[in-house]
């Protein structure tokens, strides 16, 4: 094991790793945005709503991240003339935008189908108390299901963020300078592969398990009204407080 | 239909490679799961610290950076080690071998918690009453765990093999002329990448449906003669 070379190249990996995250955090934001809508016509009763989105979710789900992304980058340009005519070509002939859109369109898919999931989980008995309420449609929605499903869905939907946090180390295929593209070029300049991939494997690990403890984090302060109040420790607390 | 200029046999072959990439990298990944749950409920500290690091370690670590390490890394450090002790060597690692490998490796992760949820989901007290038999523990193993425990994680294996055979459209990086490497050459040659890239994904579907049916048949099987409530 050679040091130098870690210390060395450490600004270009973390500089890759600048761009991993923003590629991460952008297609997420949007990937979310678009998996609520998609998530809703999946659980619709009307086959005008539920058929596209079941099929888009088949779709992205049934193929691989790496086929998308090539379908968008380099199939685009079988389309040039189509897209030029609808001022559309500059954003398919950059990697970014390309690393973007497939890693968005892929995670809402996966989305859609976490929550779809758990719109079907929450309790009839909750709904029926909202209904008896006087609410229902949208208000229902957004005051009840909602709210519900995402706390249920929290825990599938940190897996998708590290699903997708490492997938876009595929981006360096298509060119970007991400922390696999920096690891890649340095590898091919200095032959020194063992110290530079197992650096970027340990930045991936450490962001990996920051995501996770983050989530745990939201999801232990999502639950809190369903937590058991530790009455007695507070108590004991108080007496041993009071004692000196 | 897509026109495919006749390149279709070059992803009729793809397929083939993907498939038999994708069944050996199972193999692989079933044994590593066994060996990783057996380590993970071992009482001992030090297959437990193994199995765990194992697990840790290959769930932090995108699949790619995995792939550059073994197809890459692996040559390089076996000739370091050989010439440490004075012997020059030229490795070339196999493509094929390697592809296998790393992805029967990353996903017997997976495997390893499928597994170990399926042992602990085999009753405690079944395990009592086969020893209250005299069974011996190799006999319990074989009569009593593993004919039930094959039957709890079949529908995790499932969802290992549908993440699996998405994986391997990783190895086209090492070359190996697997599907999605086929469609580039065919891609390239015809310049029409989005038919050729559209025909793969087409195929990853039915691969997927097809999957989808058969395991549904297995886990009626699998759960024949089990009383549902």
């Amino acid at each position: 094991m050679d040091f130098q070379v870690i210390i060395d190249s450490m600004p270009s990996l973390l500089e890759g790793m600048v761009l991993t995250i923003q590629i991460t955090f952008l297609s997420l934001v949007i990937g979310f945005a678009m998996a609520i809508p998609l998530a809703l016509m999946r659980v619709s009763k009307n086959p005008l709503l539920w058929m596209p989105a079941y099929g888009y979710i088949f779709f992205f789900r049934g193929t691989p991240l790496l086929v998308q992304l090539f379908l968008i980058y380099f199939g685009g340009g079988q389309f040039r003339e189509q897209l030029e005519m609808l001022g559309l070509w500059v954003f398919f002939r950059e990697a970014y935008f390309c690393a973007v859109f497939s890693l968005a369109l892929n995670t809402a898919g996966y989305t859609a189908e976490i929550l779809r999931g758990a719109i079907g989980a929450v309790p009839t008995g909750e709904i029926e108390a909202a209904k008896a309420c006087g609410m229902h449609g949208q208000l229902l929605y957004r005051r009840i299901v909602l709210p519900k499903a995402f706390r249920l869905a929290i825990q599938a939907y940190s897996n998708e963020v590290v699903f997708l946090f490492q997938a876009t180390s595929l981006v360096s295929i298509i060119t970007l300078m991400d922390l696999t593209g920096y690891a890649r070029v340095i590898v091919a300049r200095t032959f020194d592969i063992y110290e530079i991939y197992i650096t970027a494997a340990l930045l991936y690990l450490c962001v990996t398990y920051g995501i996770l403890y983050v989530f745990k984090k939201v999801e232990h302060r999502w639950s809190a009204h369903l937590r058991q109040r530790d009455t007695d420790d507070v108590d004991e607390a108080a007496i041993t407080a009071s004692m000196h | 239909m897509l026109d495919l200029k006749g390149y279709g046999w070059m992803l009729r072959d793809g397929l083939e490679m993907t498939l038999t990439v994708g069944f050996s990298a199972l193999g692989v990944a079933v044994v590593m799961g066994l060996l990783g749950a057996w380590g993970k409920l071992s009482s001992s500290p030090v297959a437990r610290g193994l199995a765990g690091t194992y697990t840790t370690v290959i769930r932090g670590v995108p699949e790619l950076i995995l792939i550059l390490i073994v197809y890459y890394g692996t040559p390089t450090l076996i000739q370091s080690i050989a010439s440490s002790f004075g012997h020059e060597i030229i490795i070339d690692v196999n493509r094929f071998i390697a592809g296998i490998g790393t992805i029967g490796f990353i996903y017997g992760a997976f495997a390893t918690e499928v597994f170990r949820g399926a042992v602990l989901a085999v009753p405690k007290g079944q395990l009592e009453a086969a020893q209250a038999y005299g069974m011996s523990r190799p006999q319990i193993v074989r009569r009593i765990l593993l004919p039930q425990v094959l039957r709890f994680a079949l529908p995790g294996l499932g969802n290992v093999w549908m993440v699996l055979i998405k994986a391997t459209a990783l190895i086209s990086v090492i070359q190996l002329p697997e599907l999605v490497r086929n469609a580039q050459i065919a891609a390239g040659s015809t310049r029409q990448p989005f038919t050729f890239f559209f025909a793969t994904a087409l195929i990853f579907l039915a691969i997927t449906t097809v999957s989808m049916i058969i395991q549904h048949r297995l886990e009626a099987w699998s759960n024949r003669g089990i009383q549902r409530g």
